[in-house]
């Protein structure tokens, strides 16, 4: 191997596989939620890969923008493909984040030593929503003509600045040809920069301190002679092969809906979004997708007009902490145990409420708040009672998880 | 599977109903859609050349890719399809200055490309098989799904005539059904027959893509799972002395 011998003694190529492959060890007990992270990064790189495929074929320009993508669609070999890929594969990439994101909060892995994966993690996943809305308006059909045009308006929102802010981020007075170019570049370079170097961060963050595991115990307490601990495997090849059997699974759901059902009903594709972007005929119901519309609910619950500022700038505000919440929750968090397995009722309750609550705001986003689409209320109030739920649970959780009468952790994992 | 497992698929089978069921306010007639069946996507694409595209375009589909998935040879298509082109890889365009559209019908025709992905399959075959006499339009027509429309009765020879009756009451009126008074070329079966027909074409308009997208999605399905297989085949391999 006087190949790798060279590079050795120039890259520390060999180093670096022993350190985060080969010698990585990691706890032995992961089960299904575990699958999430590694397809998370699957999906990255499926966007990226269709991502480059696409933007031969594709022009950000306002006059010809929905034709190129109807071009990829119809004249470019195996280009519907590719496009279904990256268009269901954002739903599916933001469906493993959620998954990720909650199998963190079941396990208590944002606790301490794992902060700082966590708040990566979120930073990551709020540059997601950036680059999900900024290629969003890249079709330029009507919902993202729409969609676009109110998000954008939000800033407006903001006192003083407010007016002047989305003008200078739409780079005009609606959305038009230098919105659509500007976010081109935002979306195919600069956040695609950001989420691989964010990417590459949070990976290094973990390898420092190691996985937590669904028992949520230190494995490093219990190490054999070697300094290897007991419950610990190398994630290569023991990971690499279960991951590989989670990325075949996951794969052929994603493949059968990219060849069977690419819009899923309208949730991943949108019918208003296959008529060009027209400036005259708003949609009947402007929704973003639904990994956005958890939060455009708690935007749209806030309704009431007497409040210092009008109701849009508190909802603006009410949405903005709705995620700046997730960034504290390795603080919020004050109970002993981390694994939900050892955790009170109190804890286990407020956790499948708010997962509960937060499927729930994500529908109502997507449904006219006037209207009464499940029991007893309008969609509006349902919001209300929602964005009270959201903010409850992470609020009074240094108050649950003090109170929680939690069970004792064993020694070694299960 | 865990508790926590078992609860989370609980809740998501108890909100998934709801999900699908959301959207559609509009009582729309159901239209079978079978791409499947070459004859009735040629049917349709003669209806759709003959009475559509003088006025409204397909702008991003060519005679030519049409032809090759519907199994049309050249001289008929040039011969039988195409109007307006010269070449067979031309887009299905329209001669028509949208400056002119909009003076004679009030709006550019919109292109018909993809409506049958913006509204609907049933939204088309309703709204084709929903004109009626109104003379207080300046079309002398009007649609009981799209009130007011811009569009004439293109197709009335075959159709006929029919005036809509509608019941009043508490100041709202409802419509309440259909009058023939002048018939047409076809019985109600065939002109329902021939529109379902050219959705059926529309829908493939929309997508040509669905026409193959089936077909290779049951080979990938089929490689997918024997890759579950051995991938799993594999990790229980690996694993054994795990314990």
């Amino acid at each position: 191997m006087s190949l790798l011998n060279w590079i050795d003694d120039r890259f520390p190529l060999t180093k670096v596989w022993q350190e985060h492959m080969a010698q990585y060890y990691a706890p032995k007990n992961f089960n299904i939620w575990y699958y999430f992270g590694s397809l998370a990064l699957v999906m990255l790189v499926l966007q990226i890969v269709t991502g480059i495929v696409l933007t031969m074929h594709y022009k950000p320009d306002a006059d010809l923008a929905f034709a190129s993508v109807e071009y990829i669609m119809r004249d470019v070999p195996a280009g519907w493909f590719i496009r279904y890929l990256h268009g269901v594969g954002s739903s599916m990439f933001f469906l493993m984040v959620y998954l990720h994101m909650f199998r963190a909060m079941l396990y208590g892995s944002h606790r301490n030593p794992r902060e700082l994966i966590w708040l990566l993690g979120m930073v990551i996943y709020v540059a997601l929503m950036a680059e999900a809305f900024f290629g969003y308006l890249l079709p330029w059909g009507n919902m993202s003509y729409w969609g676009a045009q109110v998000i954008v308006s939000l800033f407006g929102a903001i006192p003083w600045i407010g007016e002047p802010l989305a003008e200078w981020i739409r780079g005009d007075f609606v959305i038009s040809d230098a919105t659509l170019n500007r976010f081109f570049a935002f979306h195919v370079i600069l956040l695609p920069l950001l989420l691989a170097l964010l990417v590459y961060l949070h990976i290094v963050a973990l390898h420092k301190v190691g996985s937590n595991n669904p028992d949520g115990i230190e494995i490093k307490k219990n190490k054999d002679k070697d300094g290897i601990p007991v419950d610990g495997i190398p994630f290569h090849p023991y990971y690499t092969v279960k991951d590989t059997f989670g990325v075949a699974v996951f794969m052929t759901v994603f493949l059968g809906i990219v060849f069977f059902v690419p819009e899923l009903g309208g949730w991943f594709l949108e019918k208003d979004n296959f008529a060009p972007a027209d400036i005259l005929q708003t949609p009947p119901e402007i929704v973003p997708l639904w990994y956005l519309t958890p939060y455009y609910s708690i935007l749209r619950a806030v309704t009431f007009e007497w409040l210092p500022g009008g109701a849009k700038l508190w909802g603006v505000i009410a949405m903005g902490a709705a995620i700046v919440m997730f960034f504290f929750l390795p603080w919020l968090d004050r109970a002993k145990v981390r694994s939900i397995r050892y955790r009170g009722w109190m804890y286990k309750t407020m956790l499948m409420l708010f997962a509960v609550n937060f499927v729930m705001l994500g529908y109502l986003g997507t449904v006219n708040p006037g209207h009464v689409n499940l029991i007893w209320f309008k969609n509006v109030t349902w919001a209300q009672i929602g964005l009270v739920i959201y903010f409850a649970f992470f609020f009074l959780m240094p108050i649950y998880t003090k109170l929680d009468r939690n069970k004792p952790e064993p020694d070694r994992v299960r | 599977m865990s508790m926590i497992t078992k609860l989370l698929l609980i809740v998501s089978l108890l909100v998934s109903p709801a999900l699908l069921a959301s959207g559609g306010g509009e009582n729309l007639d159901s239209v079978y859609i079978n791409l499947a069946d070459k004859g009735s996507l040629r049917r349709g694409a003669h209806t759709f050349v003959n009475y559509c595209l003088s006025c409204h375009a397909a702008s991003y589909m060519r005679y030519e890719r049409m032809a090759a998935d519907l199994e049309i040879d050249t001289p008929t298509l040039v011969e039988n399809l195409m109007f307006v082109a010269d070449k067979p890889g031309e887009l299905m365009t329209i001669n028509m200055a949208s400056e002119d559209a909009k003076v004679w019908f009030g709006v550019v025709p919109p292109d018909l490309s993809l409506t049958a992905r913006s509204r609907g399959p049933d939204w088309i075959y309703t709204y084709l098989r929903s004109f009626y006499r109104d003379e207080s339009t300046p079309t002398g027509w009007n649609n009981t799904l799209f009130p007011s429309v811009a569009m004439p009765h293109v197709l009335y020879e075959w159709q006929g005539m029919r005036e809509a009756h509608f019941d009043e009451s508490h100041g709202v009126s409802e419509f309440s059904g259909f009058e023939q008074i002048v018939s047409g070329e076809m019985s109600e079966a065939a002109y329902d027959e021939a529109i379902s027909d050219l959705t059926n074409f529309m829908d493939y308009l929309a997508e040509p893509a669905k026409l193959v997208r089936y077909r290779i999605g049951f080979w990938v399905m089929g490689f997918m799972l024997v890759f579950i297989g051995l991938t799993y085949a594999l990790k229980k391999e690996y694993w054994r002395d795990i314990h």
